[in-house]
């Protein structure tokens, strides 16, 4: 449109706003309805279901029977209950030890992936793969590994001549329980070592440099410029692999189902057994509610206490 | 197209009219006289059930076969909607507790009693048709009857058993015909079958059907229960803890692993013939004798009901199906009559026969059904699998609670102690008995 054809028409007085139009140019009202609709969604499918969890929890419901508010007796029964404390047991373990397993290797796989190789693009696409795989055909996969008469790895064993019987993975408490351990592990290295990898690249080469021209040895750097550097992503990333791995399970409901005799049952898994196979809600409801105060506890440490700045630089607190 | 399309469809409705009037015709089911209750059915009525999906394809369609023919005579519309197994459990509790939905489900085991103030009584068909096809067989008159009560809330439509399935050969080797029916032979047996390298194997992991079957089998031949007759916990017993050293002994004869088992892990070691006795129902045999390659082990393979020891019958519950008919439904009268004309003979028989042995008959006069005379001699072990009077929640009256000690894997649990040696059999039971309370407890 040029200015030249047609002369602006002068309006004297600015068109008086209606009530409609000036309700919704009131910001409060405005960013209220633009809200809403998040808002709405949020309360429906999250704020809703998890207030019904935390109502069924207090109430002896039952699949097939509406229950009544017990108060506590829920939690006062799993309070005693050796195999919830099991599973409470086992969670942290499985939480602890696949984390700490997960961020060693990690971390490891990421500096490598950084390092200059031929093909690093695909490298790095084979190792998403197992990210990428469906978790419950992955499991279903270790539950072959595992099994207690065709297990692969006990075929390679006893071929090779180095074992006269097969391995026990998941008969008994303790293997089972490392042997879904080292089945989360693979898991969940891929998520780690791509978002790590992902904070690597943000660091700026000229800090490495600068270590270079100071003499630093190659520890030097990664203690006092890689990992610093990368700590705000750690943090990001661990709550994230803590969350997954806490509140984990189809590999445990894949593998072992909890066996043998409760050994391998999280929190999870035994919310499910006892609430839906089970038909107990009310219980089931009360383990799952239990798993919250965890799950609040590792968030908050991961966020004020990895993301802290005197952690990162060695400052005071800001 | 369109004709193409008719005439095939045509040709398949012939074909399985056919099946249905020729292949199924030999058999000579007994009946006494009984009058049929007077059920007229409401005008306009329609007609919407659930049931559990198909084990194999006859199944279906001779149902579906039996439901047009109800249709055809009565003009009531019947449809039939198959849900997965794992789902009927669900859709049975919310059709009750909303009271909307489909009029009549058959379910599984203990449904009706959960819901029997929400069902139809059914006890003037059940009445009909007992007297007429010669009775109902115990563990039918179990699930179908209201604990002390005339009331009858499910018409069970049959059970699926697991007997000891077995290679004739390994137990040959060790001097046996058949697995002993009495405690001391059969552990001989097992030893003995260990020594040779043919070993038996029973899950006693998270198994829910297995698992519990072997738990079950094991308490029960030695005279233990989970409940007494008025649904007091009563595992903690002379019987259990004497059943429980006996598994010590005889969980060292079994294949190695089986504390891991779930239910599909004897059917896999016994088919790649690691495992030569286990536990299962006629699936594994079915699945050995339709393959090719494992014709020879087919061959084979027995079945026997699973050993008695002190008992009268055999300690198995089998799964059964039970027919229920709720209040909400607007054709009460429609829904009855559309369950006794499907447990008459000119239906019944032939969906039985067509089931192959997968689903064994709640009344005595199907014992004369062609499905256990003209078809596999081996599946006749089925013929008396509601013969038994055991039951899952024996020997308390049949609720909930039983079913969710199940789940949780109680009884399997306390086997599995035992077996792996993390506690005595004094622990154990007493354990079970503390999980069990939990279920059992009573609820205001």
């Amino acid at each position: 449109m040029s200015a030249t054809t047609a002369a602006p028409v002068w309006t004297k007085m600015r068109p008086k706003q209606g009530a409609l139009s000036r309700l919704f140019d009131w910001k409060p009202f405005l960013a209220f309805i633009c809200l809403l609709p998040a808002a709405g969604l949020l309360m429906t499918f999250l704020t809703y279901p998890l207030g019904l969890g935390i109502y069924l929890a207090f109430t002896d419901t039952t699949i097939g029977r509406p229950g009544i508010w017990v108060g506590l007796e829920n939690f006062i029964w799993l309070a005693e209950d050796p195999i919830f404390w099991n599973a409470v047991f086992y969670s942290v373990f499985y939480t602890g030890v696949a984390t700490i397993g997960k961020f060693a290797l990690g971390l490891w796989l990421a500096l490598l992936l950084n390092q200059h190789l031929p093909m690093k693009s695909l490298l790095r696409a084979i190792i998403l793969l197992p990210w990428i795989v469906p978790t419950v055909l992955s499991a279903i996969a270790f539950w072959w590994i595992y099994d207690p008469q065709f297990s692969i790895i006990s075929y390679l064993f006893i071929e090779m001549g180095l074992r006269e019987t097969n391995i026990d993975f998941i008969n008994t408490a303790w293997p089972a329980r490392w042997s879904l351990i080292a089945a989360n592990i693979w898991r969940g290295i891929p998520f780690v070592a791509i978002s790590l990898l992902a904070g690597l690249q943000t660091i700026s080469p000229s800090l490495y440099e600068a270590a270079l021209l100071d003499g630093a040895s190659g520890w030097q750097r990664f203690r006092y410029i890689t990992f610093p550097m990368l700590l705000p992503i750690l943090a990001i990333v661990m709550t994230f692999s803590i969350i997954f791995t806490f509140t984990d399970f189809q590999l445990v409901y894949a593998i072992t189902r909890g066996g043998p005799v409760n050994s391998t049952h999280l929190l999870a898994t035994l919310a499910f057994q006892r609430g839906i196979p089970g038909g107990q809600l009310g219980e089931g409801a009360a383990i799952a509610v239990s798993m919250i105060p965890f799950l609040v506890f590792a968030t908050l440490f991961s966020y004020f206490g990895l993301a802290r700045r005197k952690w990162q630089q060695g400052e005071g607190n800001d | 197209m369109a004709h193409l399309i008719t005439r095939r469809t045509a040709l398949a409705l012939t074909g399985s009219a056919l099946l249905a009037s020729r292949a199924y015709a030999q058999s000579n089911i007994p009946t006494q006289s009984a009058t049929a209750p007077s059920l007229p059915i409401e005008r306009g009525a329609t007609l919407r059930m659930l049931r559990p999906v198909r084990f194999v394809q006859p199944d279906e369609e001779i149902f579906r076969a039996n439901a047009a023919r109800f249709t055809q005579q009565t003009g009531v519309e019947v449809r039939v909607d198959f849900v997965g197994w794992e789902d009927i459990t669900q859709q049975t509790a919310v059709t009750a507790n909303t009271g909307a939905g489909p009029d009549l489900i058959i379910g599984f085991n203990e449904a009706p009693h959960i819901y029997a103030d929400k069902l139809v009584d059914l006890a003037d068909v059940a009445a009909y048709i007992g007297q007429k096809y010669g009775g109902w067989k115990a563990m039918a008159q179990r699930y179908g009857k209201r604990a002390n009560s005339d009331m009858w809330v499910g018409l069970p439509f049959g059970a699926s058993g697991g007997p000891l399935v077995w290679r004739k050969s390994a137990l040959n080797s060790v001097g046996f015909d058949a697995p002993p029916d009495d405690h001391a032979g059969y552990l001989k047996m097992s030893q003995e079958l260990k020594r040779v390298g043919k070993p038996s194997g029973f899950a006693l992991g998270n198994a829910v059907g297995d698992g519990n079957g072997f738990a079950q089998w094991l308490v029960w031949s030695f005279g233990g229960y989970l409940v007494d007759e008025n649904n007091n916990v009563a595992i903690n017993s002379p019987e259990t803890i004497r059943a429980l050293e006996y598994l010590k002994e005889l969980y060292a004869s079994f294949i190695p692993g089986t504390i891991a088992w779930g239910d599909i892990s004897n059917n896999r070691a016994y088919s790649a013939g690691e495992c030569h006795l286990t536990a299962n129902g006629v699936s594994l045999y079915f699945s050995l004798k339709n393959d090719p390659a494992m014709a020879a082990i087919a061959e084979d393979t027995y079945m026997t009901l699973l050993p008695k020891g002190t008992q009268q019958t055999s300690p198995m519950a089998g799964l059964t199906l039970n027919s229920m008919v709720f209040k909400h439904s607007r054709y009460p009268n429609a829904a009855k009559a559309f369950l006794q004309f499907m447990l008459e003979a000119p239906q019944y028989d032939p969906w039985l026969q067509a089931n192959l042995g997968y689903w064994s008959q709640p009344l005595n006069a199907y014992n004369n059904s062609a499905t256990w005379s003209s078809g596999d001699p081996k599946i006749s072990v089925f013929k008396g699998v509601m013969d038994t009077t055991f039951y899952a929640g024996y020997k308390g009256p049949i609720s909930e609670a039983s079913a969710a000690a199940n789940a949780d894997y109680v009884m399997v649990q306390m086997c599995a102690s035992v077996a792996s040696g993390q506690a005595t059999p004094q622990q154990a039971a007493a354990e079970a008995e503390r999980r069990a309370r939990r279920f059992f407890r009573s609820r205001r």
